[in-house]
C-alpha cells in the first residue's frame, strides 16, 4: 500500500514537473521590433538578421541555462503609434519577457515606457537618444538599455573630428520632427562652439520636404567648412545630389543615419559619418562575424546587423549570468556585465549607455572605408 | 418659435469686415508690406543672393505649374477636382526610373548610332524619357477617368471626390506593395551629368567640382535650365493646342457648357477623356523633371507636390489655364523665399496663408471668373 502510494505521489510530482517545463520552462521568448516596411526598412531587415544569428549561435549551443531561444518580430515602423501597439501585442499577446529593439529613438522612447511600466527587459540596438533609457526626471529606467552609444556621443564625435581635421566653421541641417536628428545637431553645435569652431547657419526643414534649393544656397553662401546633416540615408541623398548642383563646397558630415546599403554613394562622396563598427575592424571576434554573417546573408552585415547581434548577445549573456528569466534579475545582471562584443568592450554606465570606441568611416570614390576610431 | 422662419440678425461687425472683404485687404496689404520691405531689404543687401533664390523658386514653380495644369483643366470640364493627380505624377515619375535604370532607354540612340554628337544623344534620350513618362500616364489617366469617374458623371459632385481620393489611395498603396515599387525610398539615376555654370564678372563658366562660387556671381544648373525649358514649351504646345485646334475648341465648349456642346455635334465623352490624358500628360513629365531635379522616388512623392499645384490652381483661379501657371509661380516663389528669407520650417505656413488671404479678396483666385452654377 505504502509503495502504491509512494507511486502514486511520485507520479504526480513527475507530471507537475513535466507540466512546468512544457508550459513556461522550455523556451525564452525574445520580442524583436524593428522597421520591416517603410522608409527604413533596410534598417529594420538588418536588425533581425543580426538578432537571428545571435539566436541560432545559442541555440546551437543549447541555449540559455538549457532553455531555447525562440523570437516574435513585430513591424514597429520606426515610429511611435505603431512601435507602441507592436510592443503592447507582444507583451499582452505573446507574453514575451524581453524586447529587442526599436531601431528609431522616436520609436524605443514610447516603447521604453510600456517596457518599464510592465517590468519587461528591452534592449535597443540603435536608439541614440537619451531619453530611451532616461525617465522625464532624469532617473535612469530600470529595465531599459541599449547597445549603442547615444546622440552626445555622436555629436560630440564628428565636432572633434571636424575640429581635428582643422575645420572651423559649420553649417548644421536638422528636421525639426525628429528627436534623434535633433539630438545630434544640438550636441554637435555644442562641442564645436566650446572647442573653439563657429557655427555659422542652423536650418531646419520637415520630413517630406524635397526641394532644399533655397537652404543650399545659404549654406552655399556662408561659404562654411562643414556641413552636418544628421539625418537618415534618404534625405542625405536627396540633400548631397542638390548640394553639389547649388555649389556647395563644405564637407558634408552625419551620424550612423547614414548607415545603409541605400546611401547613395555619389551624392554623398566626400562626407563623413560616425559609425558603431567598421568591418575593415581587424580584432578576430568582428572578422569572424563579418566571415558568419557573410556566409548565411551572402552580405557584408552593416552597424544595425552588428548592434542587432550585439544586443541579441549582451541580453541573452545576462540571462545566463542571472541563471533566470525573471526580468528583474536579468535587468540587474545586465547593469553590472561585462561584454566583448563586436561593436567593441561594453560595460554599462548608470544611464544604461554602453561605454565603448566609436569609428569615423569616410565615403570616396563609391566606397565607405574606416577613417579614424574616437574614444569617448 | 416658428422654426421654419430664420432668424435675420444684422451681421456683427467682423461678419460685415469679412463680407466685404475689408479684412482680405487689410491682411493682403500688411503682407505685400512686411514682404516687399523684407524681400526689398534682401536685394539691396545682396543681390546675387536675391536672384539665387528667385531662380531655384522658379525651378520648383515651373513644376507646380505642369501639375496644377491638369487639375485646372479638369476641374473646368467636369468640375471634379482630381485627387489622383498627384499620383499620376507619382507614375510619371518611377515609369522613367524604370526606363533608365532596367531598360536604359535614355541611352538608345547611342546604342544605335554610336558617331552621334553625346550632347544630342543625352537630348534625344532624355526627351524619349520625356516621351514615354507622358504616354503611359495619359494612358493611365483615360483608364481612370473610363472606370471610376464616367459612370459618375451623373451623380452628386461629392460621389465623384470621394472617388477621386479613393483612386489617389489605391494608386499610392498599390504602388507601395512589395511586387510593384515597394515603399522604400529608391534613389533615381539621372538620364545625364549635372552641369552648374556661373553666370557672373567673367561671363559663363563650368563651375568645377570643389570650386567655390564667387562673390557676386550667381549659378545655374542644367537642370533648372532643362525644367524651365520643358515647362515653357509645354505651356506654350497647350495654349496652342486649347485656342487653336478642333479638339481645343470642343474643350473649351464643353467646359463651357456640356449640354450645348452635345448638341452642336461635340464628342463629349471623347473630349473629356482628351482633357483627362493631356493633363496626366503634363502631370507625367512634371515627374520625370521633378525626380531629376531631386532624384529619389518613393510611392508617396505625389501628394506633396501634387497638393501645392491643386493650391497653386485655387490661387490662380481654378478652371483657368493662365491662372494655373501664374498661381504655380508665385507658390514657387512665396515658398523660396519664405525659406530663404523668413523661417525655413514656416513656409508652407506662409504659402498656404498666402493662399487663403488671395481667397479673402478674391474668392474665384486671381484668374478665376465667378461661375454661373449650372442647374
Amino acid at each position: 500500500m505504502k509503495t502504491r502510494i509512494a507511486v502514486f505521489v511520485l507520479l504526480i510530482v513527475a507530471l507537475m514537473v513535466t507540466a512546468c517545463q512544457a508550459g513556461g520552462g522550455g523556451t525564452i521568448k525574445v520580442a524583436v521590433l524593428a522597421p520591416m516596411s517603410g522608409q527604413v526598412s533596410t534598417f529594420g531587415i538588418s536588425t533581425n538578421n543580426g538578432v537571428q544569428l545571435a539566436v541560432e549561435e545559442w541555440n546551437a549551443k543549447g541555449g540559455i541555462n538549457g532553455k531555447k531561444i525562440e523570437t516574435v518580430v513585430a513591424d514597429s515602423q520606426c515610429s511611435a503609434d505603431p512601435a507602441v501597439n507592436a510592443a503592447n501585442k507582444v507583451i499582452q499577446e505573446d507574453k514575451v519577457k524581453f524586447i529587442i529593439g526599436e531601431v528609431c529613438s522616436s520609436a524605443s522612447i514610447p516603447v521604453s515606457e510600456i517596457a518599464e511600466a510592465n517590468q519587461v527587459v528591452q534592449i535597443s540596438p540603435t536608439s541614440t537618444n537619451p531619453q530611451v533609457t532616461l525617465n522625464k526626471d532624469g532617473s535612469t529606467k530600470k529595465y531599459v538599455f541599449r547597445a549603442c552609444f547615444i546622440d552626445p556621443f555622436q555629436g560630440t564625435v564628428m565636432a572633434k573630428y571636424a575640429l581635428d581635421k582643422g575645420y572651423k566653421t559649420a553649417f548644421i541641417m536638422f528636421d525639426q520632427g525628429n528627436d534623434y536628428v535633433r539630438g545630434l545637431a544640438e550636441y554637435f553645435e555644442k562641442a564645436f562652439t566650446e572647442a573653439g569652431g563657429k557655427v555659422v547657419g542652423k536650418e531646419s526643414y520637415t520630413k517630406t520636404d524635397t526641394d532644399f534649393s533655397a537652404i543650399l544656397t545659404k549654406v552655399a553662401e556662408s561659404k562654411a567648412e562643414v556641413l552636418f546633416l544628421p539625418d537618415y540615408y534618404p534625405i542625405v541623398n536627396l540633400v548631397g545630389a542638390q548640394a553639389k548642383e547649388k555649389g556647395v563646397t563644405a564637407v558634408m558630415m552625419g551620424g550612423d543615419g547614414w548607415d545603409s546599403a541605400d546611401l547613395d554613394l555619389k551624392a554623398a562622396d566626400g562626407g563623413f559619418f560616425s559609425n558603431h563598427y567598421s568591418p575593415e575592424d581587424p580584432r578576430p571576434i568582428v572578422q569572424s562575424w563579418v566571415a558568419n554573417y557573410q556566409k548565411k546573408y551572402n552580405a557584408v552585415p552593416d552597424a544595425l546587423a552588428t548592434l542587432g547581434y550585439d544586443a541579441a548577445n549582451l541580453l541573452f549573456a545576462a540571462i545566463q549570468k542571472a541563471g533566470t528569466d525573471d526580468p528583474t534579475k536579468v535587468a540587474e545582471a545586465l547593469a553590472s556585465l561585462e561584454y566583448e562584443a563586436v561593436s567593441g568592450k561594453i560595460t554599462f554606465d548608470a544611464q544604461h549607455n554602453p561605454v565603448k570606441n566609436a569609428v569615423v568611416l569616410s565615403v570616396k570614390d563609391g566606397k565607405v572605408s574606416f577613417s579614424a576610431s574616437v574614444a569617448p | 418659435m416658428n422654426r421654419s422662419e430664420p432668424i435675420r440678425k444684422a451681421p456683427s461687425f467682423l461678419e460685415s469686415l469679412v463680407q466685404r472683404r475689408t479684412l482680405g485687404y487689410l491682411l493682403l496689404g500688411l503682407v505685400l508690406l512686411v514682404a516687399i520691405w523684407r524681400l526689398g531689404n534682401a536685394l539691396l543687401e545682396n543681390p546675387s543672393l536675391f536672384l539665387q533664390q528667385v531662380t531655384n523658386g522658379l525651378q520648383i514653380g515651373f513644376v507646380y505649374a505642369l501639375i496644377a495644369l491638369g487639375y485646372t483643366m479638369v476641374y473646368g470640364i467636369v468640375r471634379l477636382i482630381n485627387f489622383a493627380h498627384g499620383d499620376v505624377f507619382m507614375v510619371g515619375a518611377f515609369t522613367s526610373f524604370y526606363a533608365i535604370s532596367r531598360i536604359q532607354l535614355h541611352l538608345w540612340t547611342r546604342a544605335l548610332f554610336p558617331d552621334l554628337n553625346p550632347f544630342i544623344a543625352d537630348v534625344i534620350g532624355t526627351i524619349s524619357v520625356v516621351l514615354l513618362s507622358m504616354a503611359v500616364c495619359a494612358l493611365l489617366a483615360v483608364t481612370i477617368e473610363r472606370v471610376a469617374y464616367k459612370p459618375l458623371r451623373n451623380a452628386p459632385r461629392i460621389s465623384a471626390l470621394i472617388t477621386a481620393i479613393g483612386v489617389s489611395f489605391f494608386l499610392e498603396y498599390f504602388g507601395a506593395l512589395n511586387f510593384v515599387y515597394t515603399a522604400n525610398y529608391i534613389t533615381y539615376r539621372r538620364p545625364f551629368d549635372v552641369i552648374t555654370w556661373v553666370i557672373g564678372d567673367q561671363g559663363v563658366q563650368v563651375l568645377q567640382k570643389g570650386q567655390e562660387v564667387p562673390a557676386g556671381a550667381i549659378i545655374f544648373s542644367n537642370i533648372s535650365f532643362i525644367i524651365i525649358v520643358v515647362s515653357i514649351i509645354l505651356l506654350v504646345l497647350l495654349q496652342y493646342f486649347v485656342k487653336n485646334t478642333r479638339t481645343g475648341k470642343a474643350m473649351r465648349a464643353t467646359a463651357y457648357d456640356r449640354q450645348t456642346a452635345r448638341l452642336m455635334g461635340v464628342d463629349v465623352d471623347a473630349t473629356i477623356s482628351t482633357t483627362f490624358a493631356i493633363g496626366a500628360a503634363l502631370a507625367g513629365a512634371a515627374g520625370v523633371l521633378y525626380a531629376i531635379a531631386y532624384p529619389q522616388v518613393v510611392f508617396w512623392m505625389g501628394i506633396i507636390p501634387g497638393l501645392k499645384a491643386f493650391v497653386a490652381a485655387v490661387l490662380g483661379g481654378i478652371g483657368s489655364i493662365p491662372g494655373a501657371v501664374v498661381g504655380a509661380l508665385i507658390l514657387g516663389q512665396a515658398e523660396t523665399l519664405s525659406a530663404a528669407y523668413i523661417s525655413t520650417p514656416m513656409r508652407d505656413a506662409i504659402a498656404f496663408s498666402i493662399l487663403i488671404i488671395v481667397l479673402l479678396v478674391r474668392p474665384t483666385g486671381i484668374f478665376g471668373e465667378a461661375q454661373r452654377e449650372k442647374a
